[in-house]
């Protein structure tokens, strides 16, 4: 205090300004200040340029070249001997990718027949006529014999020239698609009938060979089932556990044991649960391989410390007082617990649990050793049946060989990206809802 | 007290998974195949051409994951919570069939489909490269031999390995060692050259014994001139294109499919190709295979069917979408054989 009174006695005019390195405190407030922005910017950068990347390179996936063909169900072609009625096989088997070749040689003005062009003829249009036109052959017997127009994809690596991603302009050899497919398709394009549409067929196909009738369909199927399943089993085990251990448990070394092990098991890396998954659930309880539901098992354990951890801090963030409160009116602490406490935790139990969710939705390698990275053509009716996940079917995409793949791998990672947005913006949301402050 | 219900539902869930997958054990209808990375591409086309040809059977489940790992799979035991077909890009080893014996997997039908060259490739623009097998040993291998002395392999660039060859420095993208390319690699080139230098001899003489001479040969130098990647050959692409006087080992398949942006070399003055490999001029290919479990035919509904429908012509002939993709097909006469001995039942 003498130090302050003396201070005051110095006449104004001759103050010299007491160095208490106000300037110094500034300045370095202003160099922790930048410092935190260049952080945030660098982080803004990285992931402007990953979206940019992913973004620019799967735009085109979402739009997929196709013709506009009018079919002659022929039924010499389809039905030569007359005998669908009582064989329905003859219909399941016919010759259906004849019909588009001819249809487009038709609209191209040449001999389907013609050796020359039949090759090049059957090479623009993709292999999935077949199933595409069976299915509506299957689904209507009176369209045989009649002409409809119909939208039919053409072949993978001439979607891929249209979209400008083959170099054209090297040695007819050295290329999939040959000089006489190039005209037509220009001729096509300027005609109208050949042109690119929005892709359904990415979202709701199956896994493919063809890059284009591949599609995210039953892998987003195969996420959807294990992210309910993690939903199911992982919320109510991890709730209870938080609050057994936060507001019943004794506070002892065996508790302390369990929560090391528990922040523990947080950090293990996943291909382990994987292994664990292989050892418990396919080779102990005999699931089946490539199950949806073995993979939410395995998601499940490495999401449950996840979701522990979260549920503990939200029960801790809740007042004392507000426990205080409920027993001193006379609630049991099982009342207190379930009226009053959980619901002011639940929205960063929400959170927590959702944030996990994301994070096993992500996850390819536990996946590996239980079946799961696999190709699957074929819908899941149960998680019992075989099925892949969202960033499975990226990783797969992301090994093949056609040049087409590259635009749809990016695209599945946009999708991917979709249902990552959309969950971490609903547990903001949710935060933003309900959260209490004191 | 929802939370009493959300736990019921819970152990509900538990017991019904558990006890439906113990039925689902019993009746699998869909065939299940696990293995190389190389013969998948293959299989995938067979399994969806099989699930549009056979409406009656479901399209076939085929993981991904590598030779051995399907194998190891494979030989898990018999039984429909196991797999069907193993699909490898090599022969199986004696000491797997020893470990399927133990599991009580005791036939194993062998099915060759065809075979996959292995090839170099360079950029688009780079100039051409004529290869010899002693010039990849000389420019991979981690010793040769300078005056009939081992030392460290002290070439930096592609003309200090043979004149010939353009001035560029050595960079080479070589499959890693859990590729089944890999073995193909050592075994065909690195081998073959070795021997062809007289490296092989200059080894034994400086005190080895013959067996590891052998493995020394395939030795790959670690000073950064090789580079082993374990990724696929998307990987090695992208690799090229960032270097690119970088040189790529790729499948015939994958290269055709890339073949405007890659520049593929001569080996021994043989360009590769699926001609030049089903006649074996050329001289880096592979037979592919895949291995089915005898006991699971007549008892996964299809297994028997898709197995036929694979080999058959319209699949895996010389004018197939498999030889469309990029495989090599096998001389008639093989091909003929192979479905004679499938029928015929012959266990390894």
């Amino acid at each position: 205090m003498t130090d302050t009174t003396a201070e005051r006695a110095t006449p104004d005019s001759t103050r010299v300004p007491r160095e208490i390195g106000i300037r110094r405190r500034y300045a370095s407030e202003r160099r922790f200040k930048a410092c935190g922005l260049i952080a945030i910017l660098i982080g803004l950068a990285c992931l402007a340029i990953l979206l940019f990347t992913v973004i620019s390179k799967g735009y085109t996936a979402f739009l997929q070249t196709e013709m506009r063909l009018p079919i002659t169900f022929e039924k010499s072609v389809i039905d030569p001997k007359g005998e669908a009625a009582n064989n329905p096989r003859v219909l399941m088997m016919a010759n259906y990718p004849t019909l588009a070749r001819d249809a487009l040689a038709r609209e191209l003005g040449v001999d389907p027949k013609d050796r020359a062009y039949s090759r090049s003829l059957s090479g623009m249009v993709s292999n999935g006529v077949r199933t595409q036109l069976r299915d509506m052959v299957l689904a209507d017997p009176s369209l045989i014999g009649t002409t409809q127009d119909v939208w039919v994809l053409v072949e993978a690596n001439i979607d891929s020239a249209f979209k400008g991603q083959i170099d054209l302009s090297v040695d007819e050899g050295r290329r999939k698609i040959n000089d006489l497919q190039v005209t037509w398709m220009k001729e096509l394009a300027d005609r109208g009938v050949l042109k690119k549409r929005f892709n359904t067929g990415i979202f709701v196909n199956g896994a493919s060979s063809r890059p284009e009738t591949a599609g995210v369909g039953v892998a987003i199927i195969g996420s959807a089932y294990m992210m309910l399943t993690v939903l199911v089993l992982a919320l109510p085990i991890g709730v209870a556990a938080s609050i057994y251990l936060e507001e019943f448990a004794p506070k002892n070394r065996w508790t302390d044991l369990i929560e090391v092990n528990i922040n523990n098991l947080a950090a293990v890396p996943s291909i382990v649960f994987g292994l664990l998954g292989l050892a418990i659930f396919i080779n102990f309880a005999g699931l089946p391989r490539s199950a949806s539901l073995v993979g939410g098992l395995v998601l499940t354990l490495m999401t449950l410390p996840t979701i522990i951890i979260a549920t503990r801090a939200a029960l801790k963030a809740v007042p004392p007082s507000i426990r205080s409160a409920a027993l001193g009116v006379g609630a049991s602490k099982m009342q207190m617990v379930f009226h009053h406490v959980l619901p002011l935790a639940a929205p960063g139990i929400l959170t927590g649990t959702i944030i996990g969710l994301a994070q096993a939705l992500g996850e390819t390698a536990p996946l590996l050793l239980i079946g799961m990275v696999a190709f699957v053509a074929d819908y899941p009716t149960t998680p019992l049946q075989p099925a892949t996940a969202l960033p499975v079917q990226i990783f797969m995409w992301a090994n093949e060989a056609e040049r087409a793949f590259v635009e749809r791998t990016s695209g599945a990672i946009i999708i991917l990206l979709m249902f990552l947005a959309v969950m971490n913006i609903t547990a903001i949301i949710l935060r933003r809802r309900f959260e209490r402050r004191w | 007290m929802t939370y009493k219900l959300l736990a019921g539902v819970a152990a509900l869930a538990v017991g019904v998974a558990v006890t439906s997958g113990a039925a689902q054990a019993q009746s699998r209808d869909q065939i299940q195949i696990a293995g190389s990375s190389t013969v998948l591409p293959y299989a995938k086309i067979v399994a969806e051409n099989f699930g549009e040809a056979f409406p009656d059977f479901k399209t076939p489940v085929v993981e991904s994951g590598g030779s051995s790992a399907g194998l190891k799979e494979f030989c898990r035991g018999v039984g429909p919570d196991t797999i069907d077909i193993a699909n490898a890009s090599r022969r199986i080893k004696d000491s797997e069939v020893e470990a399927c014996k133990a599991n009580g997997v005791n036939e194993i039908q062998e099915i060759r489909i065809g075979y996959d060259g292995i090839v170099f490739a360079t950029d688009i623009n780079g100039p051409d490269f004529k290869l010899t097998p002693t010039d990849v040993y000389k420019a991979v291998a981690a010793k040769v031999a300078v005056d009939g002395k081992l030392v460290d392999n002290p070439n930096k660039t592609w003309s200090d390995v043979n004149p010939d060859l353009p001035d560029w420095e050595i960079a080479a993208y070589i499959p890693g060692e859990k590729h089944g390319t890999r073995e193909v690699f050592e075994e065909k080139l690195l081998a073959a050259g070795c021997e062809a230098t007289g490296d092989l001899k200059a080894r034994v003489d400086s005190g080895m014994d013959e067996k590891a001479a052998g493995k020394d040969c395939m030795a790959v130098r670690k000073d950064g001139a090789a580079v082993d990647i374990d990724g696929d050959y998307t990987e090695t692409l992208a690799r090229i294109d960032a270097n690119k006087k970088g040189m790529g080992v790729f499948g015939l398949a994958f290269y055709e499919n890339n073949a405007d942006k890659l520049k593929v070399a001569t080996i021994s003055g043989v360009t590769p190709s699926t001609e030049t490999i089903a006649s074996g001029e050329y001289p880096v290919s592979r037979p592919l295979q895949f291995y089915v479990k005898k006991a699971h035919l007549g008892v996964i509904p299809g297994l028997k069917e898709y197995v036929e429908f694979f080999i058959s012509d319209q699949m895996t002939g010389p004018d197939s979408p498999l030889a469309e993709y990029g495989l090599v097909a096998a001389p008639e006469a093989e091909r003929e054989e192979v479905r004679q001995s499938f029928e015929s039942g012959a266990a390894m």
